[in-house]
């Protein structure tokens, strides 16, 4: 099984991430199983907000919140904190949208892509990070989902955006 | 159609399928996404449903009451405080025959204050005379709303049916569900005919009283009633299993306890990780097996019994305490095993109160405390000083 846990403050999209790669990676179908959860509660601006997925080629059934994650995601680099490598696999990974570098995780700068398309957060932007990086879905899977589950009027935008990452990515 | 949906959209959705024809709403959480997704529904016409946006739980299944009572398949949904506050008209809607569905969204209840999930709402509400289901997953929420009004409208039964969804485990959880289309629906559930109305060309009392002389004759036949519902479901579920293709397994679900020594009994979202739990410990010898139950009322006593008689020892996991004595379910499990004439050491755990998580470990903890045996009843993380030891 591969776990993703999302950080990201109240507005930014964190549990969107979480839920578009969810439906990204099954939406081939066939023998393919996901869950996609926000760390429950209120929801407020700002305040830090957790999301988790969970992807599997079997059914997942364990609705626990993941204590080892394979990549860590973060879309607020002031959420960023040494002691989160404590919930990451051995060979796992932290990814933060940052613009200055920070020992022991990937930097990249969403907000950079984020204006090109216009876009008000680095969600989709880091879910294309993430899908460039691990290959745990194509970009192909990723459009599917922002077609399946975001308003019609951004999808382009998010599409193109991700599109750009995965491919910085890989670069 | 596959989609990625949480368990109140598939719970939802599963509705829209069974075409309520009134639905009276009053939003907590964490149900509010059920009736905001049915307000949509009906808003876009893909639900032709009279929408009730009520002041208060007591009025949601007032409202729901009236209209079963003029003959409609009716809807509503709550949680926690609102199912407390609702609770004099759950004994109404039984007492009266009226197959309401309702789905609660488990919560705790006040207080301290909490919106997180357990089951402590629902179980203080065994006596309503309601048929209460658990689901496990977003499919089954769905096709528990499908099924729901099958059971709940059988002449044999004429119960109201309430399907619990662990809040926010379950509620708020995305994963994949197959919505079935609107013709197989159709055929799979009629629409709602029942004598049990006000007819103006037939007119008769209803919602009378009745005194020491006849009351246990209501109370006897509110019994047969729910009781009946054994057999129905295992029909309903033929028949589902049949057109739908998914299979279900009545009021409860084993899994390898075929020849198992130590077996969890559990309800709700939680047995998916017992399930692997027990897979874990197989291959390190221990025989270990789940019992999932999905229907507290009509509560499984024989199927309890039968697949309990010849464990070891047993643990019943639970989101539930009756303060003084022990977990609901608990009670329940015994009293099956007692009248079976099974004599099994039994353990109940008290976890997941308020939201709290319950792990992979938690659940490796039970299995292993019920192999060299512990206190009767045991609040999982809590330490061992305040636990007494």
């Amino acid at each position: 099984m591969k776990e993703i846990i999302w950080l990201g403050r109240g507005g930014q999209g964190a549990f969107t991430a979480a839920k578009l790669l969810g439906a990204a990676y099954t939406a081939e179908g066939g023998g393919k199983y996901a869950l996609a959860f926000p760390s429950f509660g209120p929801e407020r601006r700002g305040a830090p907000v957790r999301a988790f997925t969970k992807l599997d080629t079997k059914p997942v059934v364990d609705r626990s919140q993941t204590e080892k994650a394979d990549y860590i995601v973060i879309l607020d680099d002031t959420l960023y904190s040494p002691q989160l490598r404590g919930l990451l696999k051995s060979g796992g990974s932290i990814l933060v949208n940052s613009k200055a570098d920070i020992e022991g995780a990937v930097v990249f700068d969403a907000e950079k892509i984020a204006s090109e398309f216009r876009l008000p957060t680095a969600n989709t932007i880091m879910l294309g990070l993430l899908a460039g990086i691990s290959g745990i879905i194509t970009t192909e899977d990723a459009e599917d989902a922002v077609r399946g589950y975001m308003p019609e009027k951004i999808q382009e935008r998010n599409i193109n955006a991700i599109l750009k990452a995965a491919g910085e990515a890989i670069r | 159609m596959k989609k990625f949906l949480s368990g109140n959209e598939a719970f939802a959705e599963g509705i829209r399928l069974a075409r309520p024809q009134v639905i009276s709403a009053y939003p907590i959480t964490p149900q509010t996404i059920v009736v905001e997704r049915l307000s949509e529904m009906v808003e876009d016409g893909s639900l032709k449903a009279e929408y009730v946006h009520v002041e208060s739980e007591h009025s949601a299944m007032s409202c729901a009451i009236g209209a079963s009572a003029a003959g409609a398949r009716a809807f509503t949904a709550t949680s926690s405080q609102g199912l407390l506050y609702m609770a004099e008209c759950l004994y109404y809607a039984a007492g009266g025959r009226f197959p309401i569905v309702m789905m609660n969204a488990d919560r705790s209840t006040a207080l301290p204050w909490n919106i997180y999930g357990d089951q402590r709402d629902s179980l203080s509400q065994l006596d309503s005379g309601w048929i209460q289901a658990y689901a496990e997953n977003a499919q089954e929420a769905l096709d528990l709303a499908l099924m729901s009004y099958r059971i709940a409208e059988d002449k044999r039964v004429s119960t109201p049916y309430m399907a619990n969804l662990d809040g926010f485990i379950l509620t708020h959880t995305y994963e994949t569900v197959d919505i079935p289309d609107s013709e197989q629906a159709d055929r799979f559930l009629p629409p709602y005919e029942t004598d049990n109305r006000i007819d103006f060309e037939n007119p008769k009392n209803m919602a009378f009283s009745a005194g020491p002389d006849t009351n246990s004759i209501f109370k006897y036949k509110e019994h047969k009633g729910i009781l009946a519902a054994k057999e129905v479901i295992s029909e309903t579920e033929k028949d589902f299993a049949e057109i739908f293709g998914r299979e279900y397994t009545g009021l409860i679900e084993n899994y390898r306890t075929d020849d198992a020594e130590y077996v969890i009994v559990t309800l709700g979202s939680i047995a998916g990780l017992c399930r692997e739990t027990a897979d874990r410990l197989r291959e390190s010898g221990v025989k270990a097996g789940v019992v999932r139950i999905r229907y507290m009322r009509p509560f499984p006593n024989e199927e309890i019994a039968e697949v309990l008689s010849n464990v070891k020892s047993y643990a019943v996991l639970e989101k539930d305490i009756s303060f003084g004595n022990e977990g609901a379910v608990f009670t329940n499990v015994n009293s099956a095993l007692k009248k079976a004439g099974v004599s099994v050491k039994g353990y109940n755990y008290i976890g997941g109160l308020g939201g709290q998580n319950i792990s992979a470990s938690d659940i490796e903890k039970i299995y292993s405390d019920i192999v060299n045996g512990t206190d009767d009843v045991n609040f999982i993380g809590i330490g061992d000083e305040e636990n007494g030891k």
